[in-house]
């Protein structure tokens, strides 16, 4: 298994971590991931990260499942087997087709979302994640810099600098997420 | 993340980042306390009551209850309409206070939705139970089948009822378990040996990334938007099975909004049932605060309002239509052989959550408390009310009869509680019970800390601080613990 060398510096507040994020920037330095114990507003734009696309994910089941639920009423009551109501022409009935349209379309589209989501991120049942440092899950606020022997003085002494509480090397594995 | 000075904060005392992590896992990661053992063994104890009514009905047959040609549906519906409509409240903090920026659900929205999740368990049982032979459930669902190509009616609010809390049951168990996945992570991160890798397997591998809680916060933002129309679906289509129908008392274009609003109320009733005890035991005062109950209860006096005027409404509907079997379903209802249950639902949900007017009661956790009890009973008869006495004489005065409840239906009900609180308990003892990630977001803008920080600033700068000093003391006037 291949090994990268990173260095991580911990923070212990969110305004910290944002200040320091952009000194060891404006020094020239690529930020590899910031690992938090919640979500932080406005990190998104330090480090570049685009908009999620989800949501679109989100609407395109929610599609899928309105045209299945439709596919599925008018093929069993209209198609295959007509359901004569009081000997009415066998049009669709929207109005009672409505609310298992609308539970499919939802069913659905949180189901697609769901299962993109953990897929997208990695998130595997039972998977052993690469964690930088077990308290970014906890109270620290964790940057990584990926570095080689010769760099990781130097981001060290920057991470002090920008107000880091921590600074630590670590060798993970390269190929993970 | 900014907020006004003037709101009154929603962490209370002086946690820090990490007491909020060693606070809400105190439970998980130690042995379960003496009175969960106590919880626990009673709540198991009707478990196995449960356990034993469901298998005589089952054995036997749906002839151990009370039912009669005429009253059809009783207890077995009354608890199903319960059970769904207390799952509400949890969907309303995870979904609708999200979307409206609430930030207080953060602190409650974790157990409220395990709540849901386990109230639709209990009232999914009774969809079993009450088709006498629940090893032929499936032809309630669209399958091939030996009968030609006969399908299920696509048009039956009963069909419909199948797809909701199905959707409802499985949307609601992805959105929780979603929400769990860093918390999950953070005990994987505090725990050794076997539990760290159960703990492991169950938290999926996250590890906090900046890109992952981006994700996680689109997807959060996307499940409360269409599960907020879900479950106002839910309770509309479970109140459509009702008004589709022709029978005196059922056949009410009310019903869908009257029963959402019902919901909402016993759901929340429910939670302050819950989480009165809970933050006692669990030491979680300073985040489920005073501001938190209140909040609930003004939700919960709201709601109970709203349901006050529907049931006069409907009165005066049955009068006001001209339509004597509908005018004598209501007649009936008041004065008629159930009336005890009518008055019964009538004090409970409509004049005693009244009391919540004066903020001296709604701040007061043994009053909320006792309130709470006193809506879960309402509602509760308030189904009953509907179900039993509709049914028990309509159209045809020759079919009149009575109801009467026998010892399998009690055991059923109180059995499905302990079910409840079975699965709650092992909840609280065994998953993070307040959503840390959520709440830790809170702590720099809306904590008490935090407030004080700036109240000291603006004093400081020479600013006045009359009103804002006011909003922050409140919390501590009211018997919390004094954060100097």
């Amino acid at each position: 298994m291949q090994t990268k060398q990173f260095t991580i510096g911990l923070f212990d507040d969110e305004d910290v971590l944002k200040s320091g994020i952009k000194s060891l920037q404006a020094a020239g330095n690529k930020i590899y991931d910031v690992y938090t114990p919640y979500p932080v507003h406005g990190l998104e734009n330090l480090i570049s990260i685009p908009r999620s696309r989800l949501p679109i994910v989100a609407f395109c089941f929610g599609c899928l499942g309105f045209s299945l639920a439709m596919l599925m009423m008018w093929y069993m009551n209209i198609y295959d087997w007509p359901m004569d109501v009081g000997g009415k022409p066998n049009h669709i009935p929207m109005v009672t087709f409505v609310p298992i349209l609308f539970e499919v379309t939802v069913l659905l589209a949180s189901f697609g979302m769901g299962f993109t989501f953990f897929a997208v991120n990695k998130l595997i049942p039972g998977s052993t994640p690469r964690i930088m440092d077990e308290r970014a899950t906890d109270d620290r606020f964790v940057v990584a810099i990926e570095t080689t022997g010769t760099t990781s003085n130097d981001i060290s002494t920057l991470f002090q600098k920008s107000g880091a509480v921590e600074v630590k090397v670590v060798e993970k594995e390269a190929d993970k997420f | 993340m900014h907020e006004s000075i003037i709101r009154e904060p929603l962490v209370t005392g002086k946690p820090d980042l990490r007491r909020i992590t060693d606070d809400v896992l105190a439970p998980v990661l130690n042995k379960p306390s003496k009175a969960w053992w106590i919880g626990f063994s009673i709540a198991f104890t009707f478990f196995m009551v449960w356990i034993i009514s469901i298998a005589y009905t089952f054995w036997v047959g749906i002839g151990t209850w009370g039912l009669n040609k005429t009253v059809g549906w009783a207890w077995d519906i009354t608890n199903f309409v319960w059970w769904v409509g207390i799952g509400h409240a949890g969907t309303l903090i995870s979904a609708i206070l999200l979307l409206f920026r609430q930030n207080w659900r953060n602190s409650i929205n974790r157990s409220a939705e395990a709540m849901t999740i386990f109230a639709v368990i209990c009232a999914a049982t009774y969809i079993f139970a009450h088709m006498g032979r629940p090893w032929l459930f499936y032809w309630a669902l669209p399958l091939p089948n030996q009968f030609g190509s006969l399908w299920v009616n696509f048009n039956s609010p009963l069909v419909w009822d199948v797809f909701a809390i199905s959707t409802y049951f499985s949307v609601s168990l992805l959105f929780w378990y979603i929400g769990l996945i860093p918390d999950i992570a953070t005990v994987r991160d505090r725990t050794e040996g076997l539990r760290k890798k159960i703990y492991s397997a169950m938290s999926f591998g996250w590890t906090g990334s900046a890109r992952s809680w981006i994700r996680f916060e689109s997807v959060s933002l996307i499940l409360a938007g269409v599960s907020t129309p879900l479950v106002l679906s839910v309770h509309t289509i479970v109140s459509m099975d009702f008004a589709t129908s022709i029978v005196p008392g059922w056949h009410t274009t009310i019903f869908p909004p009257y029963f959402v609003a019902g919901a909402i109320f016993s759901g929340f009733a429910m939670v302050q049932t819950l989480l009165i005890v809970a933050r006692v035991v669990l030491k979680l005062e300073n985040y489920i605060t005073i501001k938190h109950i209140e909040l609930m209860n003004i939700i919960i006096l709201v709601t109970g309002s709203i349901v006050g005027v529907a049931y006069l409404t409907e009165l005066f509907i049955a009068w006001y239509s001209g339509v004597e079997y509908e005018q004598y379903a209501f007649l009936n209802r008041v004065t008629g052989p159930y009336w005890w249950a009518y008055w019964i639902m009538m004090t409970c949900n409509v004049i005693t959550p009244q009391l919540f007017w004066f903020k001296k009661l709604r701040t007061s956790t043994v009053v909320t408390f006792i309130l709470s009890i006193f809506v879960n009973i309402g509602m509760w008869f308030e189904r009953f009310v509907i179900i039993v006495t509709s049914l028990h004489r309509d159209y045809l005065p020759s079919s009149w009869v009575m109801y009467t409840n026998t010892w399998t239906e009690v055991g059923i009900f109180v059995g499905s509680i302990g079910l409840f609180f079975t699965l709650f308990l092992l909840f609280i003892q065994f998953l993070p019970s307040v959503a840390m990630a959520e709440v830790k977001l809170l702590l720099k803008g809306s904590s008490e800390e935090a407030k004080k920080k700036v109240i000291k600033k603006m004093i400081e700068q020479g600013k006045s601080v009359e009103g804002v000093v006011i909003a922050t003391t409140a919390t501590l006037k009211k018997g919390e613990k004094d954060a100097n």
